[in-house]
């Protein structure tokens, strides 16, 4: 709801775009760590499973999820607020 | 590994982990900005306009829950006993939740109230109103204080700053968002934070229970050790309880916890109803903690088998299990379990989730303060009639006043931990007093003002006597911990109505035109039955209730 123009679609402020960001960068430094930075010692505590990385996959495939939904059904902002309530006002 | 009794639990966090929780922040204050620039009107602050998709405050609503509290007291739990701790989530919340969003929402979305003590003012006039608005506003800025004193204390256990910085740091984080965007930068802010919790939580889980060996490892090691193969059904919990008789047991669940408890919390708690009431119809209303409960039932996987897991790998924890000594609690189950597997990298997101649920905790009490403070105690009792713009100046006032006294009511916290545990004990009495007035209420028509706060004060005090003669202070009737939460929140319950029914057949009801959309058989049902009846059956809030319920029950015969 940035700007009261009619039928608008709710652009950067769209919620799904945000943690399909958040998670993806996530998803981006893991990924790079568990490919560079994680040690033998690091791995062998978690009986050799590589978590940065396989996490790191796993978000990148989400966020990716995500942005497909808000791309494909982007939020539309009505114009015309009183559709169902009439006036809110106290 | 050995460890001193002052040993200190620290996690060996490096750059790329302070990056990672640092890309939190920048986008938790992001958000915040963001949202201030849509916030046009008090209703736009309070109840972000009523204009959010159903699934945001569906997640919004779970995510205010999922606060410091519940992680860390639901882990400890798994670790304490196991897997009877399910019934949190399947016998108490689940079900509760879809009541409230089937039966009780649409009295406080069609009656157009903005907040749970309004519509006590409109259904039983001021005298309950003042009770119920007082007594919520206290109460949350004394568990806002809870919330951010754990939320310090992680953080000066992680990273190793100083209890007082961490306060200030986490307040004023906190304060940004909630003050700029009001209830908006808070629901969406919430929402992110669910993404982010199970981000952190998730990967955990799956990790531990590899290292034990899967679930079929766990099992064997939990049959294993102390707690024993009792650990693994929920039925019938009397470790839970703290009922020794099975029977009483189940029924100290059902009645005490599944239905009293957890019904009064999720359908009178202002902190969660709130979520409900900002989103765009009746339907979405409806939906919201429908489809909360969808993510809820699933949360005690990456809640409570983590605290299992540690329970049974962290050495500290194995050793404490066994003979009680050593500096762990169970209440560290989860950072111990970090510390044990999550290599640099994922514990920053790890480190990042915990302090996101914090957070989201302490927002969501700060933002219901915000809305009863202003709202139902400025503008009804003391500044009456003044412009909207005034009312959302107020309600930012009121954040940063709220902020402050939280950074108050935790040094409080800090050096009476237990006192405050009891506090919080005491004001969930409050809850199920307040679920027998409503449902009283809502459904007799007869049930007059006066048996509205009557009602209320002999419920709490009921529940304060029962709780003070319990375990937990004088110990003259023999139930504790648990069993005596549940058996005083009944005593609560059955007092109230009690009281609520001798007291209306003995004054005048109101009269019915004044109770239009308040009680039951005074509402449009069938007009808006018909409007649903025409939706996909994803967005018929019974339908998709029903859905719900059956899958909780289905999870519920699968952990018997």
């Amino acid at each position: 709801m940035t700007q009261p123009s009619s039928g608008h679609k709710a652009g950067a402020f769209d919620i799904r775009i945000f943690i399909s960001m958040l998670i993806g960068l996530y998803g981006v430094v893991l990924v790079a760590t568990g490919l560079v930075g994680t040690s033998d010692d690091e791995l062998a505590r978690a009986d050799g499973v590589n978590i940065n990385l396989w996490a790191g996959l796993g978000m990148i495939v989400f966020a990716a999820c995500f942005l497909a939904w808000a791309r494909l059904r982007p939020v539309v902002v009505p114009d015309d607020e009183q559709r169902s309530e009439g006036d809110e006002t106290p | 590994m050995i460890l001193a009794a002052d040993a200190q639990l620290r996690l060996d966090a490096n750059w790329i982990d302070y990056l990672l929780i640092a890309f939190y922040f920048a986008f938790v204050i992001g958000i915040g900005i963001l949202a201030r620039r849509s916030v046009s009107s008090s209703l736009d602050f309070f109840l972000s306009g009523r204009s959010l998709p159903a699934w945001v405050t569906g997640l919004a609503f779970v995510s205010a829950n999922l606060g410091a509290v519940e992680i860390i007291g639901m882990s400890a739990n798994g670790a304490n006993y196991g897997i009877p701790t399910v019934h949190y989530f399947w016998v108490g919340a689940v079900p509760a939740m879809l009541f409230l969003g089937v039966v009780m929402m649409p009295f406080y979305y069609g009656s157009k109230v903005r907040s749970v003590p309004e519509f006590m003012n409109r259904r039983f006039g001021s005298a309950a109103h003042l009770v119920n608005a007082i007594s919520f506003a206290v109460a949350q800025l004394l568990i806002a204080g809870i919330n951010l004193y754990l939320l310090a204390s992680i953080v000066e256990v992680l990273l190793g700053w100083p209890l007082w910085v961490s306060l200030v740091v986490a307040a004023a984080i906190v304060l940004t968002y909630t003050a700029l965007g009001g209830l908006s930068a808070a629901i969406y802010n919430e929402v992110l934070q669910f993404f982010v919790i199970v981000a952190a939580l998730l990967p955990l889980t799956l990790v531990g229970l590899n290292k034990v060996g899967g679930w079929d490892g766990l099992k064997e090691k939990v049959a294993g050790s102390p707690g024993g193969g009792e650990q693994l059904s929920s039925w019938p919990g009397t470790a839970l309880s703290g009922f020794d008789n099975p029977v009483l047991s189940v029924i100290g669940i059902v009645f005490g916890l599944g239905f009293v408890l957890s019904f009064g919390y999720w359908t009178t708690n202002f902190v969660e109803v709130q979520r409900a009431m900002a989103t765009n119809s009746m339907s979405a209303a409806q939906r919201s903690p429908i489809i909360g409960a969808f993510p809820k039932m699933f949360v005690p996987f990456i809640v409570i088998i983590p605290g299992m897991i540690a329970a049974v790998t962290v050495n500290e924890l194995v050793q404490f299990k066994e003979d009680g000594s050593g500096g762990a609690t169970y209440n560290d189950s989860i950072l111990y379990l970090m510390r044990d597997l999550l290599p640099n990298g994922m514990l920053g997101v790890a480190i990042a989730g915990l302090l996101a649920s914090f957070m989201a905790g302490m927002a969501a009490n700060i933002s219901a303060f915000n809305t009863v403070f202003s709202y139902d105690l400025w503008q009804t009792y003391l500044v009456k009639d003044k412009e909207d713009s005034y009312y959302t100046a107020v309600g930012r006032v009121a954040a940063v006043a709220a902020t402050l006294i939280a950074i108050g009511t935790a040094t409080f916290a800090a050096s009476y931990s237990n006192v405050m545990t009891y506090l919080q004990t005491l004001f969930g009495f409050f809850n199920a007093p307040l679920f027998a007035t409503f449902i009283l209420g809502m459904f007799w028509k007869r049930m007059t003002a006066a048996a509205g706060w009557s009602g209320l004060v002999a419920g709490t005090a009921a529940a304060v006597g029962v709780w003070v003669l319990s375990e937990d202070v004088l110990g003259v009737i023999g139930i504790g911990e648990q069993g005596g939460a549940f058996v005083a929140a009944s005593a609560a319950f059955v007092v109230d109505i009690v009281v609520s029914v001798v007291v209306s057949l003995a004054t005048e009801p109101k009269p019915e035109h004044e109770l239009e959309g308040l009680v039951y058989s005074r509402s449009e049902r069938t007009r808006r039955h018909e409007e649903v009846s025409r939706l996909p059956w994803h967005q018929q809030p019974t339908r998709l209730a029903g859905v719900a319920l059956a899958l909780v029950v289905l999870l519920n015969i699968l952990f018997w």
